[in-house]
């Protein structure tokens, strides 16, 4: 008996002992080989499986970056499709390493779920989806209709914060998955399909007939989408945040995917500085010294995977509006590397 | 505290003894296993505070209280966009219980007249009854609940075409609208009037049945106190002047507005339990049929009852001891799979609790409101139905 309340004793002693130790992540994923992401069940343009299981997308890029940045070996992610409500819990008990998964950036998620926002790949703002054959052309003359959205969103509160200040009745019904919205409001349920508009554009491709529906030109609200870490893990932190960095910097000093091994002798010092040539940037990262040149050579900059998975030659035709660079009338900035 | 006599006695002889006192030994082991299993529980749940702590992940239940800024679209309670998470909660869980409640008591009655009906001399009525079984209760309850769904809302109009029915009732892909009674002064009358046949109903039966056990003439006790719990309160309308005036639903903009609203959620959800589980009770209720001795239905017969008495009053009695107790198992699984509404919109706890899982991001808070809650309603229901089960159990004297 002694013996068995000992063990019992042990063991609880060991379950909180394990706890209390947490590695770093960068330690982690050098261990498994491989970046874990959290990524969406399936948005073309953002992160989206094709027939054999390949996941592309700009959120998936992120992952593809940070592995670059790791091990020189963009195809080093393993993916883990996420719904919204399941995303931050996966994160916070470290399922994952990196939640890429047009996630908007709030304060709540930034302080009291334990979160750090590691910077913005995409400016969004949520839109609304009506049938042309309602003649509406503004949100305004939405009173009382039925609007369908995702749970576990910022989505829902944003429409009925916007439909409550402007003294208007609303039937908000929330589904679990996005394709059960689509379908819904395909088959006629809601008069209103609401989520960012940059998802708007790529679910319109799923309804029937896609030509039917219309985007309307209110956006109401901000949603800057990022990845996101866990607190307490700093380099980490760094190693996502500069991997983003990297790809805005690189299409701002004119680096691509295709240009970057010519770029190797450019006597720009801030392009020296950005692969590696100069200083040890990678090194003050923990990664090696030719990080930046990794991402851009095998992922490509910030211009390319923007317009490879929803510019204006891909079926969402989403131009680069204010996701330009600062220098272009744009919000995209990122710190020098220096 | 049973075990300090024991101990005390023990104490008198040597000190090996007490640990070879069978009682005393048994008492131990169990106070050390309910210390260890506490101190297990305590360490699981200080463990999770200290991570969350760590993590500065925001912990205990103070969100409850904090503006939840979203509306379910089915509230039993009434709610405004500057509601608290605790209300929005609470609306989930009356809708969790307004499905499970509707659906026992319509999965029970599919489920007897299909279990009934499965035993039946007729062979198209039983051939049908086996199909209907076989098919449902052999496809997963997730792929019914959108096939009713769908199937349900693709076959439904457009608000501005739906079927009427009298020019009140509206039926279309966002519910059925109906005109909503509004009870004026005076309406307290036909609440009197309902009571007062209620009473009277029960009065006559209980006369009638005294009046057959006596003479053996039968009296229509079912239709007269039908008659008088129904016309009581119609007279007392008029009497008082009708104080009923209604709400009806009107189409203006998008949608119906006023009146009362079935959404096509709570449609979709429930059929899909009820037709589900009601393929299960179906086969409950065969079952406790087939466990009555045959010879109970001859001896029915041989005193001169005909079918329908037999079943009510011999065969079904019996029945219902080896019915209930897996009946009692079928309410609870209802009760549960309800929880797959999240899948089609119906604003279960689940699915309420959800978002505010998701807002707040307080998961273990969340998941524990779920578990507690469940449970509850589990737990009650065994209840209710272990004391009805005592109370039809054969009593042997």
């Amino acid at each position: 008996m002694k013996k068995v309340l000992i063990s019992v004793l042990m063991g609880s002693a060991m379950a909180v002992g394990a706890s209390a130790a947490s590695a770093a992540t960068l330690d982690d994923v050098k261990a498994k080989g491989a970046v874990q992401c959290g990524v969406s069940q399936g948005l073309p343009g953002f992160s989206n499986p094709d027939d054999q299981g390949n996941w592309t997308g700009i959120d998936v890029d992120v992952c593809r970056a940070v592995a670059a940045a790791v091990f020189g070996d963009a195809k080093a992610v393993k993916y883990t499709p996420l719904s919204a409500k399941e995303r931050f819990t996966a994160l916070q008990s470290s399922e994952i390493d990196l939640l890429s998964r047009n996630t908007t950036w709030t304060m709540t998620r930034d302080t009291s779920l334990g979160l750090n926002f590691a910077g913005v790949n995409y400016y969004d703002g949520q839109g609304f989806m009506v049938r042309k054959s309602l003649g509406i052309t503004s949100a305004l003359e939405l009173d009382g209709a039925s609007v369908c959205t995702n749970t576990g969103t910022t989505t829902e509160l944003n429409v009925t914060d916007y439909f409550r200040s402007h003294n208007m009745q609303l039937e908000l019904v929330q589904f679990e998955k996005s394709d059960e919205v689509v379908q819904a409001y395909d088959s006629g349920r809601c008069d209103v399909y609401t989520t960012d508009a940059s998802g708007l554009y790529a679910q319109r491709l799923k309804l029937t007939n896609p030509d039917e529906h219309v985007v309307l030109p209110e956006i109401i609200s901000k949603e800057p989408l990022g990845p996101v870490v866990r607190q307490g893990d700093d380099q980490w932190f760094n190693i996502v945040k500069w991997s983003l960095f990297a790809m805005i910097n690189a299409e701002e000093l004119g680096v691509s995917s295709a240009n970057v091994d010519e770029m190797k002798e450019s006597t720009n010092p801030a392009v020296r500085r950005l692969l590696g040539l100069e200083g040890a940037f990678g090194e003050a990262l923990g990664i090696p010294n030719d990080w930046a040149y990794q991402i851009v050579k095998q992922v490509g900059n910030y211009a390319e995977i923007f317009d490879n998975n929803v510019g204006p030659d891909t079926p969402l035709k989403i131009s680069r509006g204010v996701n330009a660079l600062w220098s272009n009338g744009g919000f995209q900035y990122a710190p020098p590397i220096r | 505290m049973a075990a300090k006599p024991h101990h005390s006695t023990g104490q008198t002889s040597t000190k090996g003894s007490i640990f070879n006192d069978p009682k005393v030994r048994g008492i131990i082991y169990q106070l050390v296993l309910v210390a260890g299993l506490v101190y297990f529980f305590w360490s699981i749940v200080q463990n999770a505070a200290h991570n969350l702590e760590k993590q500065n992940i925001a912990s205990g239940f103070g969100f409850i209280e904090n503006t939840a800024g979203f509306l379910p679209n089915q509230t039993l309670i009434s709610l405004s966009a500057t509601s608290t998470y605790g209300q929005a909660l609470l609306a989930g869980l009356l809708n969790t219980l307004l499905v499970a409640v509707i659906g026992i008591i319509l999965a029970t009655i599919v489920g007897f007249v299909m279990g009934v009906a499965r035993l039946s001399n007729n062979w198209v009525v039983s051939k049908l009854a086996t199909m209907y079984i076989e098919i449902v209760r052999n496809i997963p309850l997730l792929l019914q609940l959108f096939f009713w769904y769908f199937a349900v809302l693709r076959n439904l109009p457009n608000p501005k075409d739906s079927s009427n029915l009298f020019g009140v009732f509206h039926l279309n892909n966002r519910g059925l609208f109906m005109p909503r009674p509004i009870f004026e002064a005076g309406s307290e009358a036909m609440l009197v009037a309902l009571a007062v046949g209620i009473v009277g109903a029960i009065g006559v039966s209980i006369w009638a049945r005294k009046r057959q056990v006596k003479t053996g003439q039968r009296f229509p006790a079912f239709w007269t106190g039908l008659g008088l719990i129904i016309l009581l309160p119609v007279l007392a309308y008029f009497l008082s002047g009708r104080p009923i005036s209604y709400d009806y639903a009107e189409l203006k903009g998008f949608n119906y507005k006023g009146g009362m609203k079935v959404i096509p959620e709570f449609v979709g959800l429930t059929l899909a339990l009820t037709i589900y589980t009601g393929a299960f009770i179906a086969e409950i209720v065969r079952a406790g049929i087939l466990a009555v001795n045959h010879g109970q239905t001859e001896a029915a017969h041989a005193l001169g009852l005909r079918n329908g008495p037999t079943l009510r009053l011999v065969i079904i009695p019996q029945a219902m001891r080896v019915i209930i107790p897996p009946l009692t198992s079928q309410y609870l699984n209802l009760t549960k799979n309800s929880s797959l509404a999240v899948a089609i919109a119906y604003p279960d706890i689940v699915s309420v609790g959800g978002t505010v899982l998701n807002q707040t991001g307080q998961a273990i808070e969340v998941i524990a409101v779920w578990m507690i809650v469940y449970l509850s309603i589990s737990l009650l229901t065994s209840i209710l139905m272990n004391w009805y089960n005592r109370s039809i159990a054969l009593v042997e004297r």
